[in-house]
């Protein structure tokens, strides 16, 4: 189980996060909401690594993550997607994959050095599962195309794969409806079940209100910093303090 | 077809002495293999972690100078001589590639010059252990049990053997799990860290290959020249070993050994017609004129011309088998 | 104790013209973010325009110099505006290659113009030192350090007080901004680069009849400039002017006390320690410009 205890981030005289508090049900699909500037990926960050917290700790099945760097992090079962497309442009999208599958794989320098028999073997075993999970994102008719070629909505299905293929046991997407069409998220909202039909917990940051209240079973409301809600997608809907800080926000969202 | 065209390609650098014309081509020849070796060093570096290292000579430098110290002053062999002159060369790269960590880009270009600043000036004021601009004079030949290879066709093979070795070692490493963790690195730093794969280990490893590959470059040198002096740290040897990679296509396996012939021959050939100021005039523009007009170097668009359509990748992966 | 002050007075006058180099690379590396190795090479340029007015035209120290400014920065408008211009929106590395073709260019270019012999260029200035107190100071270089002094001042004024400066600085650090106000953002960028360029020349002009001129005295100064800019900060002109001065300080006293074989090793140490330890340089401030 992913929780955060009293995580706190400070940068300047800017407070981003304040005494956050929550906990991922395992096998959940957890959705954190709230306005723009509500620190949303900033929490993505501070539990991923990405950013080293002024105050408090993230755990996850007991062991801390807290100060780790994003790869021990991932190594520890918990991968992250980016608000922004992250792909690795000028490689296919099959390749993408097999890169993403890169903890699947126990090649070191000496073994890769030598040629051994088995290494040929495994990578045998990698191009199969990195066909495995295009297949799964669907996009078994772009495998050989460079994911810098994509269009933007199946870019960001590259970048699904790519997190799934590292394994995770908990898997932090950051705005995966973002910039989508209504049909691509309704893809993405099924994709996002079949992951944790697999027993992946997912923790979303989302701004697409029907998407967030359509496949959470727990939303967690953030504003100003801090956790101000957290319940299930109805009580959440009805909430005072929720609809309170959506209309008081300056920028508007979703 | 590609298949083919490397046992070809087998076939001619083996018998090449016996069809070359005089000692001076052969003497061509070793001089394209050493540069190959550094090219294809710094190629790991440039092409594949996508770091620009112009400190490179530097790693040539301790590898050559190490050498020649080991067997000229300690009379060692060549071979445990080699051995320690590589792992010199390593230990360095190990402490580039920790700097790595910290810096990326422009500033890793400058600590690596830097780097290569400080060892020459050491080279040229340690007179006790270096001999100062002066030099070392006298490095002995190598040996290969009772015979010395003294002779240019003997070199060559020496050389050929180290092309060899550093290819399969460069494409062992690239066309596996590490490889595709250094591009990862390369393309997207950030997104290689979320699926796990540790920065810190593979700059380093990188770093470590690259030098002492760079040593070993260095040492065969020093054994064929049988000369070291701080020359070695001049910036043109670094310089000619960046041409070498941006030209004949970083990222590509095939690419540094086709700009070190390139860049090595052709000087030649032209030495007659040119002096060398003129080809490093030469030199910058086609640098410049590679940018703009073929950034991605030869290797890649002979490629696409053969293959008829455009590669999505400069990469060679493993995965399309 | 006149030992050390007399260190420091020929610290000064060599850090005066570092601190040009640096003010000139800051502008370029900090805010136009090229990473122009071929800076050094204007400031061979600026050298050598010094030599040709002065031994072959026989012209006088300040027309020499105003010569050796002006061909430096048409030159480097010419850089900017053919080179640099077309690869604006490539990344940081693609232009750091031109530049490396430039400055190999350029410097086999001297040689092959100039001959690899260092030359040595007559100055009308009196030999004897003129003695102030405990330390002494061959006219040249006092006139060096006023004209050192004299050009950093210029620049402060033009970056701070002038229409250009107010441009520059808009333009770095906000160009979509600044272009929205009707700033000609190709202009700029071809302006801060002449001027960068411009100053190297004069910091080489000023060295050069010091010291020898000879085709390769470019790479140290560059690598010099690139240490005043990272231990000044990036974009940071005052950074700079501080910066060089340190430098030339650690230089002389290194030199004096420790070994001189190694002074050129202080700005490469420099620049190592301080990427390692203090990355946005001794004097970063908030803001990146002036």
């Amino acid at each position: 189980m992913l929780a955060v205890d009293e995580l706190a981030v400070r940068f300047g005289g800017v407070t981003a996060l304040e005494r956050v508090s929550f906990q991922v049900r395992p096998g959940s699909i957890t959705s954190v909401i709230g306005p723009n500037g509500a620190g949303k990926t900033t929490a993505f960050n501070a539990i991923t690594g990405y950013l080293r917290p002024t105050g408090g700790r993230v755990t996850y099945d007991g062991t801390s993550l807290t100060g780790l760097r994003p790869s021990a992090i991932a190594r520890r079962g918990v991968v992250r997607t980016f608000q922004k497309t992250s792909v690795f442009p000028v490689l296919t999208v099959v390749d993408n994959v097999l890169t993403g599958l890169h903890l699947r794989g126990t090649a070191g320098f000496f073994a890769v050095l030598a040629g051994r028999r088995r290494l040929v073997a495994e990578e045998r075993s990698l191009a199969a599962e990195a066909s495995a999970i295009v297949d799964f994102v669907g996009l078994t008719h772009r495998r050989f195309e460079a994911a810098g070629a994509l269009p933007y909505g199946e870019q960001r299905l590259v970048e699904l794969a790519v997190a799934l293929a590292a394994r995770p046991r908990v898997l932090l997407l950051d705005e995966p409806g973002a910039g989508m069409t209504g049909s691509e998220r309704i893809v993405v909202s099924g994709l996002i079940r079949r992951i944790r039909e697999q027993g992946v917990t997912v923790l979303l940051v989302e701004h697409d209100m029907r998407m967030v209240m359509g496949i959470s079973d727990t939303v967690i409301v953030l504003s100003g910093g801090r956790v101000i809600a957290e319940g299930a997608p109805a009580a959440i809907q009805a909430h005072p303090e929720v609809i309170r800080a959506y209309l008081g926000a300056s920028a508007g969202s979703a | 077809m590609i298949r083919a065209g490397g046992w070809l390609l087998a076939v001619a650098a083996l018998t090449l002495p016996f069809w070359l014309q005089s000692p001076y081509h052969v003497h061509v020849a070793i001089m394209a293999g050493i540069f190959g070796v550094l090219a294809m060093s710094l190629n790991l570096l440039l092409g594949y972690t996508g770091q620009l290292s112009l400190g490179h000579a530097a790693f040539f430098g301790i590898g050559a100078y190490a050498s020649a110290l080991l067997t000229l002053k300690l009379e060692w062999s060549f071979w445990p001589a080699l051995a320690v002159a590589v792992a010199l060369a390593g230990i360095a790269g190990f402490f580039i590639g920790r700097l790595a960590l910290k810096l990326r880009g422009a500033y890793f270009v400058l600590v690596t010059i830097s780097f290569a600043g400080v060892i020459s000036l050491i080279s040229v004021n340690w007179i006790e252990l270096t001999n100062g601009p002066l030099g070392l004079p006298g490095v002995p030949a190598p040996e290969l049990g009772p015979w010395s290879l003294r002779t240019k066709t003997a070199y060559y093979y020496l050389v050929l053997a180290a092309v060899a070795l550093s290819y399969l070692v460069c494409r062992r490493l690239v066309r596996s799990r590490i490889g595709r963790a250094l591009v990862a690195l390369r393309e997207n730093e950030a997104l290689a860290e979320s699926i796990g794969v540790d920065v810190t280990h593979y700059l380093v490893l990188a770093a470590v290959v690259s030098a002492a590959m760079a040593g070993l470059g260095g040492s065969l040198y020093a054994h064929y020249t049988r000369f070291v002096s701080p020359e070695v740290f001049l910036f043109t040897y670094t310089v000619t070993m960046v041409i070498m990679v941006v030209a004949g296509g970083k990222g590509t396996l095939a690419g540094p050994l086709v700009g070190a012939v390139l860049f090595t021959a052709l000087p030649e050939a032209l030495r007659a017609a040119a002096s060398w100021q003129w080809q490093m005039l030469a030199y910058g523009v086609v640098l410049v004129l590679l940018v703009f007009l073929l950034p991605r170097g030869i290797v890649p668009r002979l490629g696409e011309t053969l293959a008829g359509r455009h590669s999505a990748a400069a990469v060679a992966p493993a995965a399309r088998h | 104790m006149a030992e050390l002050l007399q260190h420091l007075l020929n610290g000064l006058v060599l850090g005066g013209t570092y601190a040009l180099l640096g003010i000139g690379l800051t502008l370029i590396f900090g805010l136009m973010n090229v990473v122009n190795f071929a800076h050094g090479e204007f400031y061979t340029l600026g050298a050598y325009v010094c030599f040709a007015a002065l031994a072959l035209a026989g012209a006088d120290f300040f027309v020499a110099l105003v010569a050796a400014i002006v061909v430096g920065a048409a030159l480097g408008w010419l850089c900017e505006v053919t080179l640099l211009r077309p690869l604006r929106n490539e990344s940081i590395d693609t232009t750091m290659l031109v530049m490396i073709g430039l400055w190999i260019a350029m410097q086999n270019a001297e040689l092959l113009g100039w001959g690899g012999v260092a030359k040595s260029i007559p100055h009308p200035f009196p030999t004897a030192p003129l003695v102030l107190g405990p330390v002494a100071i061959a006219p040249l270089r006092l006139f060096v350090l006023a004209l050192a002094a004299a050009l950093i001042v210029a620049s402060w004024l033009l970056i701070q007080k002038t229409k250009l400066g107010r441009a520059m600085r808009a333009t770095f650090q906000d160009r979509d901004t600044a272009a929205l106000m009707g700033v000609g953002i190709s202009r700029i960028h071809a302006a801060t680069f002449a001027f960068g360029s411009g100053l190297a020349a004069a910091a080489g002009a000023l060295l050069g009849p010091i010291f020898l001129v000879y085709p390769s005295m470019g790479d140290l100064a560059s690598l010099k400039a690139f240490s005043v800019v990272i231990l000044g900060g990036l974009g940071n002109l005052p950074g700079a002017t501080l910066g060089g001065l340190l430098l030339g300080v650690a230089e002389e006293l290194g030199a004096g006390y420790i070994s001189s074989g190694y002074r050129d090793a202080v700005g490469f140490v420099i620049i190592i320690l301080v990427l390692l330890f203090r990355p946005s340089g001794l004097f970063a401030r908030q803001e990146r410009i002036a």
